[in-house]
């Protein structure tokens, strides 16, 4: 294959190729900067750190492994030594950080190249990829459009293929939602199984690394190379990840749940129908689908706003002006030096979680809201799990609409936080969810649906990921794929 | 329930942020949109449902150094403001002995 092709190959091939001396680490490396990124990066902005000299320097470190010479994007919350870390704010202009995220270094010993930093909403904390500091990214699928967020940038940009493989975090859809707007892949995996050690804090009791590829059985791979206990993370789980390498042996037997009820109102038609055509599909590979009665999303978003609110106001306490970031000079007392520090440094939605955040942890209102939401969780959780004792994984969509226009939601927030309902879910519960492309709408944008599983239930969604993919959906998406973005045609 | 802008005015102060006049109104305005939205809470029945837990009890460990170590050098490298391994910051007390 020649070098101009490489970025079209799967991570999975592009590592045998190096493996097997058919490529060499530093072309694929190369690969999406060379192709894409030449023609797209300019207009979606996905990328807010890269450098040459630091892919060549990994890729001259490549010593084979399952990812041999794989690019790879990351969210701009993951810790690297050789790119600066900001998290989309400007309180974190220019900071590196000392030390590799976990994930981060388990990538590097598996042979992946780091070969950008992708945009992000401010701190995670978005759904749009508007609220970063450093510029919006658009869709590439239609550039008046939002990626989605808040990995809006790793999303994009391994849906224009700069990268076979990103990484982002997903706190209430920040991976699952973004892949279902720029039609990609992306695994919220179960909360414990990739270690957060090196991601910076948002809600840490909600966040976990999550997975973007263009191919079911990418994920697959970066999960089993990802996942696993770390010492440096207490909450990473001691006990073997799952095991997701018969991610390819179909779904004959299995049940889905199907919580119609949950999409009865509010949500646009095309998405319903694409509900309904993976569900036939699952249904022509053997599975059996089991009609549920589903908790609505809006209590599950109720809950979260006040969790995540509360931890991130905690979390976000460090930058303070005094040990990294930002500082505004000239302030005569400490008081001032945080204040000042903290309201240039932060944008407006950090602000107002931070304030939320603040406020539902008073004095006073502690019981009425933190209190509340947390109980609130533990229903949700069982909810979860009482319909899991009737399926082994629930279909359901991943967002209610295809992806929206830049600055339809910048200035209401509440409208912003329901294109979460859907995704919210599972991260209050710790459970796997993964967003399934499902081919795209008359107008050209992607159409995605999404699936939860319980606890370690990822080979499950792989599987049906994998029975949804062999239908032709994923077939039918390269091919046009490969016209939107290989040929510059637009 | 409605969020005043007195109470904005208390919780930054409490998460150590200046916000101005306008922007007082504004972030009033939308926090109390949210406060209505979750209200819906209240509808839930809770009673006999606990918190959710969220860490494992297992995670405890031994308290000896675990081989973890970000030195004073590196820690303080990329300080706004550092000496010798030291952060600086603005006088937090009076000089009693000037």
């Amino acid at each position: 294959m020649s070098a101009p092709d490489l970025w079209k190959l799967p991570a999975a091939a592009l590592a045998a190729g190096v493996r097997e001396g058919r490529v060499r680490a530093a072309a694929a490396a190369e690969s999406g900067w060379s192709g894409p990124a030449a023609r797209w990066e300019t207009e979606v902005h996905a990328v807010v750190h890269a450098s040459p000299a630091a892919r060549s320097r990994g890729a001259a470190a490549v010593q084979g492994g399952v990812l041999a010479g794989v690019p790879v994007v990351l969210k701009d919350n993951l810790c690297t030594t050789d790119y600066p870390t900001t998290c989309g704010s400007r309180i974190l202009d220019g900071w590196t950080s000392p030390y590799d995220a976990t994930v981060v270094r388990r990538l590097r010993e598996a042979g992946a190249v780091i070969t950008a930093k992708g945009n992000m909403d401010e701190f995670a904390m978005g759904s749009s990829t508007e609220f970063s500091a450093y510029g919006p990214t658009r869709n590439p699928f239609d550039l008046t459009r939002v990626p989605g967020g808040s990995s809006g940038g790793p999303a994009a940009a391994v849906a224009y293929g700069l990268a076979p493989l990103g990484l982002g975090s997903d706190t209430g859809g920040s991976v699952r939602q973004p892949a279902a707007f720029c039609g990609v892949y992306g695994l919220k995996p179960t909360y414990g199984r990739l270690s957060r050690y090196g991601l910076v804090a948002f809600g840490s009791s909600l966040d976990q690394v999550g997975i973007f590829a263009r191919h079911a059985g990418d994920v697959a791979l970066a999960y089993a190379t990802l996942a696993g206990n770390d010492p440096w993370d207490a909450t990473t789980r001691p006990d073997p990840a799952p095991d997701v390498s018969r991610w390819d042996r179909g779904i004959e037997g299995l049940r889905f749940g199907w919580p119609a009820n949950l999409w009865r109102e509010g949500v646009e038609p095309e998405v319903v129908e694409g509900l309904d055509e993976a569900a036939e599909r699952m249904e022509r590979a053997g599975a059996t689908r089991v009609p549920i009665e589903f908790l609505p999303g809006e209590f599950g978003v109720a809950a979260y706003y006040l969790v995540a609110t509360a931890e991130a106001s905690s979390n976000l306490a460090r930058f303070d002006g005094v040990r990294y970031g930002l500082r505004v000079p000239g302030c005569d007392d400490l008081a001032a030096l945080y204040s000042e520090s903290r309201s240039r440094g932060f944008g407006p939605e950090v602000q107002r979680r931070i304030l939320l955040g603040t406020y539902a942890l008073s004095a006073g209102y502690y019981d009425a809201y933190y209190l509340r939401a947390h109980r609130a969780r533990a229903r949700i959780r069982a909810e979860y799990a009482s319909a899991f004792a009737r399926c082994d994984f629930m279909l359901l969509p991943a967002a209610p609409t295809r992806a929206f226009r830049l600055g339809e939601k910048l200035e209401d927030p509440l409208a912003m936080y329901l294109s979460d309902v859907f995704t919210i879910g599972a991260n209050l519960a710790g459970i796997p969810g993964l967003t399934c492309p499902l081919g795209r709408l008359a107008g050209g944008l992607p159409l995605a649906v999404q699936l939860l599983g319980p606890h370690d239930g990822e080979p499950v969604l792989l599987r049906a990921a994998r029975a949804i993919e062999v239908k032709g959906a994923r077939e039918r998406l390269a091919a046009e794929h490969e016209v939107e973005f290989a040929w510059p045609t637009k | 329930m409605a969020i005043r802008r007195e109470d904005v005015e208390r919780i930054a102060e409490l998460a150590r942020l200046e916000l101005s006049p306008d922007r007082l109104d504004q972030v009033a305005g939308q926090l109390s949109r949210v406060l209505d939205f979750v209200a819906m809470l209240e509808k839930l029945e809770l009673n006999a449902d606990p918190p959710a837990e969220t860490a494992p009890a297992e995670a405890l460990r031994d308290d000896v150094p675990n081989g973890r170590r970000l030195g004073a050098e590196i820690a303080t490298a990329q300080a706004p403001e550092a000496e010798h391994g030291f952060f600086i910051v603005p006088p937090i007390v009076e000089n009693l002995n000037p």
